[in-house]
């Protein structure tokens, strides 16, 4: 039995962080080789969720793969919505009608800010700070039954359609999208006074979990997480769609790269897209909500094309292949949080496990976005 | 037939222990759901009885017709005891502290000696169970309670000693008829003895919650990184004995605060002392705890050995040092 007593020079052991943990929100599974607590190396395993949404475009009409775009990132479902949406507009030349690229502007800004305001919560909840994310998802559920009054659902939502939306909003949406800007508004300093100048919260995350910019670039990574690096990349800014370009926002952007960046850009990015939705709702103009005329079956012309949208964790681009026929020939999909993830073994070599939880925290994974 | 009067009380006595810190590790389980709801504007428990008061029985009940699983691969032994070694040393230490003026079960000349030697067997329950239960977070959330602990009980224990220097004796009894009177002559305030007494009751308290693994400091248990910690693999009662002994700990941890710093069952004002002041000033140290876990995040584990060793160590030693000085000065 000595070998209880024998201890090899840099011994380590395999730690299996998921498939079933709390702190990865969902089937997860990061493989990590452990000296102590310390990470030497970490390697995200993917393929539990795994539901092959490319394959599933390809057998299917155009149409019917709508609502699967909802059920990938199931946090900003609009922005996915309007991923897809777009590319096949452009693909079959439809044109949107002005009314109905506000709504989804607004609507898509507004499911943003739920989407923020859920991380927020879930990442405090990483830190071992539970109350925060009651406040968060009190007013997530105001967000909540604005959209559900428009669109119908509550998560997963399909609002979208080829050539516009689906339904128009009224003047009850319109008062209570305005009430609700002004109670975020006013409860934000509450959340930054509680949480954000907390010691203990901004001794766990600054100066924790660095990320360069070169490592962005290196994995590709978007959104909030190459904004906290400090790259100033928005698609909403510098490959504008819809009617952002009429939209005055700002991107905001922290050098630091280190959690703490993060967390203020994702804090930053509720005001901004609360701005956004009260531009939008000043300006919308009157009219129809769906173009007249969009084809019962949508046959897209022979072609390759592209079109990339930013949602809530950075970029997602969908890229279809048409061959003329009422399916596409290829879909590729280009999720932010798979990109965002692929940096995380490196990034989180050699920190303590406590830290790289929250590393992995404020990269803000949605599981069955990244598996698709 | 003869019977010791001293028999017969013990034997009340312990009953009594018993009953108290069973029934507080029950509604303290209550305490913590309805103050931790209330904080985060929920309502807490309130199907079971009028505000859900009978939701500790109903719990209990639960974990108890539950099965115990002893998973296949764990040191039997060693897996069943740990519980019940974090259990019975809170319970013993029930025994010298003074409740009251006539509330003591044994009134020991070195109880606060037992009493700190009590809560160290604590330790020793979790990282037997956490090492028995041959599970990886268990292991790591063991090896963090040892150095947690080992970190946190020389500031407590240098505080302690400068405190038993002031008051010259380690009799619980004694420290707190020295405190009588009225708020100012509480040690907390004791400043003609050292000016860092209030300094050294919150080096104490934060002490307090480390030992006793409360948040921000509950590295041993920290849900989202090591999934239960020491408990992982625990189930049915052997958790629940477990939880049992971590509030009769803070219970411990409270009771040790208010003899030690609050006077007891002192009334602030001087007027009619009584074990109910000593029950009030408790219960409120044990509501600061709670409250103080639903407000802040995890510190990491550095963090807090940083905070042990740079922090309060230097300061504790510091007010040992100062207020020997001042007892041979004045």
């Amino acid at each position: 039995m000595s070998a209880f007593a024998e201890s090899e020079a840099n011994e380590t052991f395999v730690l299996n962080l998921g498939p079933q943990h709390p702190a990865t929100h969902g089937v997860l599974r990061v493989k990590l080789t452990m000296d102590g607590e310390y990470i030497v190396e970490a390697e995200p395993v993917l393929g539990y969720i795994h539901r092959m949404h490319e394959k599933m475009g390809e057998n299917r009409t155009w149409a019917q793969f709508l609502p699967n775009t909802g059920r990938m990132d199931y946090l900003h479902a609009l922005a996915f919505n309007h991923g897809y949406v777009s590319v096949v507009e452009r693909a079959a030349g439809i044109e949107v009608p002005e009314r109905a690229e506000y709504l989804r502007v607004i609507t898509s800004e507004l499911n943003r800010v739920s989407s923020h305001l859920l991380w927020f919560g879930a990442f405090i909840l990483d830190l071992g700070g539970f109350s925060p994310l009651l406040y968060a998802f009190d007013d997530r559920e105001h967000i909540l039954d604005l959209l559900e009054s428009v669109t119908g659902s509550r998560l997963t939502y399909c609002y979208f359609r080829f050539g516009g939306v689906y339904n128009d909003i009224d003047d009850n949406f319109v008062a209570g999208a305005r009430a609700f800007i002004k109670r975020l508004r006013d409860r934000m300093p509450m959340y930054h006074n509680l949480v954000t100048k907390n010691i203990i919260l901004m001794k766990r995350l600054q100066e924790v979990g660095p990320i360069s910019a070169e490592m962005c670039r290196k994995y590709g990574a978007t959104g909030p997480v190459c904004r906290g690096s400090g790259i100033n990349f928005d698609v909403r800014k510098h490959e504008p769609y819809s009617i952002y370009p009429e939209m005055d926002f700002e991107v905001p952007v922290y050098e630091q790269g280190d959690s703490m960046a993060r967390y203020m850009v994702r804090m930053d990015e509720i005001e901004q897209s609360l701005r956004i939705v009260e531009q939008a709702l000043d300006k919308l103009p009157e009219g129809p909500v769906m173009a007249e005329k969009v084809p019962k079956i949508i046959k897209p012309p022979k072609g390759d094309y592209y079109h990339a949208v930013e949602t809530a964790r950075g970029s997602f681009g969908v890229r279809v292949v048409s061959d003329g026929s009422n399916t596409p020939y290829r879909l590729k999909l280009r999720s932010p949080t798979f990109s965002n993830l692929s940096l995380y073994g490196e990034a989180c070599r050699g920190m303590l496990l406590p830290d790289a939880l929250a590393l992995m925290g404020s990269l803000d994974l949605v599981i069955p976005e990244i598996d698709r | 037939m003869y019977v010791d009067p001293e028999i017969i009380r013990l034997l009340a006595f312990l009953v009594g222990v018993i009953a108290f810190a069973a029934l507080n590790a029950a509604y303290l389980v209550w305490l913590e759901r309805k103050e931790a709801a209330h904080i985060q504007r929920r309502i807490g428990p309130k199907e079971v009885g009028p505000f859900g008061l009978f939701q500790p029985l109903v719990d209990g009940i639960k974990l108890m017709t539950k099965q115990l699983i002893v998973p296949a691969g764990v040191d039997p032994v060693l897996f069943k005891i740990a519980p019940i070694l974090v259990m019975v040393p809170a319970i013993m230490s029930f025994v010298t502290i003074p409740f009251g003026e006539t509330l003591v079960a044994r009134n020991l000349d070195i109880g606060l000696l037992a009493i700190f030697a009590f809560a160290s067997v604590n330790v020793l329950g979790l990282l037997l169970g956490a090492w028995g239960s041959r599970n990886k977070y268990a292991v790591i959330s063991a090896a963090r309670v040892v150095s947690q602990n080992v970190a946190y009980e020389i500031p407590m224990l240098v505080t302690v000693v400068t405190l038993v220097m002031i008051t010259g004796t380690m009799n619980l009894h004694t420290i707190v008829l020295q405190q009588q009177g009225g708020f100012w002559h509480w040690n907390i305030f004791n400043l003609s003895a050292s000016p860092l007494m209030p300094v050294a009751f919150l080096i104490f308290f934060v002490c307090m919650l480390a030992e006793t693994n409360r948040a921000p400091f509950d590295m041993a248990e920290a849900e989202s990184e090591l999934v239960a910690g020491a408990f992982t693999e625990y189930s049915g009662m052997g958790f629940g004995v477990f939880f049992m002994g971590e509030y009769a700990n803070i219970v411990i941890g409270a009771s040790m605060a208010t003899i030690l710093f609050l006077g007891g069952w002192d009334c602030p004002l001087g007027l009619f002392p009584g074990v109910l002041w000593f029950l009030i000033k408790m219960y409120f140290l044990i509501f600061t705890v709670i409250w103080i876990r639903w407000t802040f995040p995890r510190t990491t584990f550095y963090g807090l050995l940083n905070l042990s060793w740079k922090i309060l160590i230097p300061i504790s030693f510091f007010n040992l040092i100062l207020t020997s000085a001042m007892l041979k000065v004045f």
